[in-house]
């Protein structure tokens, strides 16, 4: 078969196409501590799954699901952002709102897959009159509005339905995905769902994008992980770390299937290989069960997906962060929820998992940088390090380990990561380590959130550990303050441990090891707040001492977001 | 005394009914961490008679938490003019019972109706939160005399998110 030639990869073309405001208003910034000046968020109200991210005429468009309405989940709408470059945002009408019998009762998530000629369509699920779950089709309505204002929703809507004779249940059919080509020239699409706990992708293929047809196999499946929500499905490269069109196949690839998984509220991924004939993904690392070690992101990040940007050839990510405040704060606040900051996605050269890193475009927000002069951490140490808004700020530090005498040993029966980190309550003295930032931290660190490593000996080899820990993060106001957790692929004897932490008020984004493990958190400092009152410090609460071979801090400059 | 066999057949079948119906009542409630609590008040409302799914056991629970909200925000202005020292205990409390009346309970309703019951989850849980952000609001426990409601409604809101966790 002509597409199984090893040297190429080919991507699929179709020679088929397809035949055919409620603006979100500003309202003044009000003493509001805890809005972002670089995540993207609406100026009010609530925000959840990102949806059809895409690029189109050199314009960058999200999506999101949005509630009109308020500060909590409701019935939602597709709000609507364009951009230049990934940092400044600029709102457009809502574009996708309930007006049809099929998506009265809410336009939930989907996604955008570019058609012949440069053409967008949006697959998203409805909510019916009956309150089912179907799939709407809904494309530009004037191509040449590189701004993408206007939508019309297809006639043949639902495209896809649940029924008796396909057997999916109408509670549990959500979140279209991007589609991809496949041998024979037609679409195909997966949707979220799940029978009897057993977590599914299910799999519909069209030669129109119009009339859809369900296979009799999902793409995958797994018997104990829950349903599934926000799947995603696309080819990364094994050679390199730029991205690849959706619809690639050939040597040099491999494929990756991603679910957020309801009953953990994390985004695990696998990685594996399409196969085309039976049009099944076949796993090769990971699988997708509840406690998959392979996630995206090992705090909080849920409802992700990717979309790939051919202007730079390359593959970026967004995530829903939600708040960690009870709902009283959030309608106090006026607002909940915020996007992870733009992530390039790849996969590592090792081919054993994918790695994050926030899009350079990021470095332009980047002023006063200041370089730190420490060359070496004692154990017990503690220095501020001054001259950066501490409140948003990116910082970047790198560790080397010279000593591993004091390393404890890794007790086989700690249960796991997040366990680990939180024994001894965080930051309590150790071995080797823990050692890291203490980032919106108050003057007198009553108030901090610790983003660190710990070293453990295992065996014959070392662990690195990466914390990330909120307990400490608020002295006054209440609201969800977890531990986060993640082994980290790196070794210390070999490679510098690096972090990189980027802060804006109320969120910390945190990568280790450039991207190997990220873990994102949401924290409400009642002291560290703003210019004066939060501060950055970096520490070393273990014995031995440990090498700093660099540090990095930039303030960081305002975005434009509304 | 003598009854026609169809009325006999007609009670039967009833007492078949109302046997599936306790079960699915019986099962769901040992996925809570109070089964007691969730049978009695599934069987104090008469619409769990002829339930036939989960969802409709977790939207009788949502509903029996708003009623317990909105006793909580009566007992609250009651208490405002007799104890004016506790105003901003009570006024903290105020907030979270409006939020769950308000913010909880409509996500919670929305959420099982569309069959998305992460958010009745989010919901149900703010809903416990809310009920001791408020109890925790007061100095101590011996001071608050919101501690019967709030006791409640955190007890309920534990079952509720029993409950739907079942539908994850």
């Amino acid at each position: 078969m002509a597409y199984f030639k090893n040297w190429l990869i080919i991507c699929f073309i179709s020679v088929v196409e397809i035949q055919s405001s409620l603006q979100t208003t500003l309202p003044e910034n009000q003493n509001q501590p805890y809005r972002t000046a670089y995540h993207f968020q609406p100026p009010k109200n609530w925000l959840n799954d990102p949806n059809g991210p895409m690029i189109y005429r050199g314009i960058y468009h999200l999506f999101y699901q949005y509630n009109p309405k308020g500060a909590t989940w409701g019935t939602t709408v597709w709000a609507h952002s364009t951009s230049k470059d990934l940092v400044n945002w600029t709102p457009q009408p809502i574009a996708i709102h309930p007006t049809i019998e099929s998506d009265i009762n809410g336009c939930w998530s989907g996604s955008v897959t570019i058609l012949p000629r440069g053409k967008p369509a949006v697959l998203y699920t409805g909510i019916n009159s009956k309150n089912q779950q179907v799939q709407n089709l809904a494309i530009p309505k004037n191509l040449s509005d590189p701004h993408l204002i206007e939508w019309i929703k297809s006639p043949y809507n639902p495209v896809m339905v649940p029924t008796d004779e396909n057997k999916i249940a109408a509670d549990s059919f959500r979140d279209p995905t991007t589609a991809w080509l496949g041998h024979d020239g037609r679409w195909r699409v997966i949707i979220g769902n799940n029978i009897r706990r057993r977590g599914r992708a299910v799999l519909y293929r069209s030669k129109d994008f119009v009339h859809w047809n369900i296979a009799k196999h999902p793409l995958f499946s797994n018997k104990d992980s829950g349903n599934w929500e926000c799947p995603d499905f696309y080819p990364v490269s094994t050679r390199n770390e730029d991205g690849v069109d959706t619809s690639c196949v050939g040597d040099g690839l491999k494929h990756v299937l991603k679910a957020s998984l309801n009953e953990s509220l994390s985004d695990a991924y696998a990685i594996g290989r399409y196969n085309l004939e039976k049009d099944v993904f076949v796993p090769e690392k990971g699988s997708l069960g509840l406690d998959s070690e392979l996630k995206y992101d090992h705090g909080k990040f849920y409802a992700s997906k990717t979309f790939f940007d051919s202007s730079r050839k390359r593959r970026i990510l967004w995530g829903w962060i939600h708040e960690s405040t009870d709902a009283a704060t959030d309608k106090m606040k006026g607002w909940s929820g915020l996007q992870a900051f733009p992530r390039k996605i790849w996969l590592h050269k090792t081919g054993n998992q994918l790695v994050q890193w926030p899009v350079e475009e990021i470095e332009k927000l980047r002023t006063s940088k200041v370089i730190s002069p420490i060359t070496e951490l004692k154990g017990g140490s503690l220095h501020e390090i001054s001259n950066v808004t501490a409140s948003q700020a990116d910082v970047e530090i790198s560790f080397e380990i010279t000593t591993f005498e004091s390393v404890e040993k890794l007790d086989q029966s700690w249960a796991n990561p997040r366990a680990i980190c939180g024994r001894k309550g965080g930051t309590a003295k150790g071995g080797l380590g823990p050692f890291g930032l203490l980032v919106l931290a108050s003057k007198d660190i009553q108030e901090y959130t610790a983003v660190y490593f710990r070293v453990f000996r295992n065996e014959t080899k070392y662990v690195v550990l990466m914390c990330s820990d909120q307990s400490r993060s608020s002295l006054h106001l209440v609201y969800d303050k977890p531990i986060y957790g993640a082994f980290v692929d790196l070794d210390p004897v070999k490679e510098k441990l690096s972090l990189r932490t980027l802060i804006d008020r109320s969120i910390v984004e945190s990568f280790a090891g450039k991207g190997k493990a990220c873990i994102t958190a949401r924290v409400y400092p009642s002291l560290a707040i703003g210019k004066l009152g939060a501060h950055l410090y970096v520490f070393n609460n273990g014995t031995d001492n440990v090498k700093v071979s660099e540090l990095f801090a930039w303030s960081m400059k305002t975005a434009q977001i509304n | 005394m003598k009854f026609p066999l169809i009325i006999l057949a007609i009670l039967h079948l009833h007492g078949i009914t109302q046997l599936k119906d306790q079960t699915l009542i019986e099962t769901s409630c040992r996925n809570t961490p109070n089964y007691e609590l969730c049978v009695s008040t599934l069987h104090a409302s008469p619409s769990s008679a002829t339930a036939t799914d989960v969802e409709e056991l977790g939207l009788i629970l949502v509903d029996a938490i708003k009623s317990k909200a909105e006793s909580g925000v009566s007992a609250v202005d009651k208490l405002r003019r007799l104890h004016p020292e506790l105003r901003e205990a009570l006024d903290q409390c105020r907030m979270s019972y409006i939020a769950v009346i308000k913010a909880d309970v409509p996500e919670a309703v929305a959420a099982l109706t569309k069959g998305i019951p992460k958010f009745a989850e989010f919901g149900m849980a703010d809903a416990a939160w809310e009920a001791e952000i408020c109890e925790g609001s007061f100095e101590s426990a011996a001071e608050s005399p919101l501690s019967p409601v709030n006791k409640d409604l955190h007890e309920l809101a534990t079952v509720a998110v029993g409950i739907i966790k079942i539908l994850l």
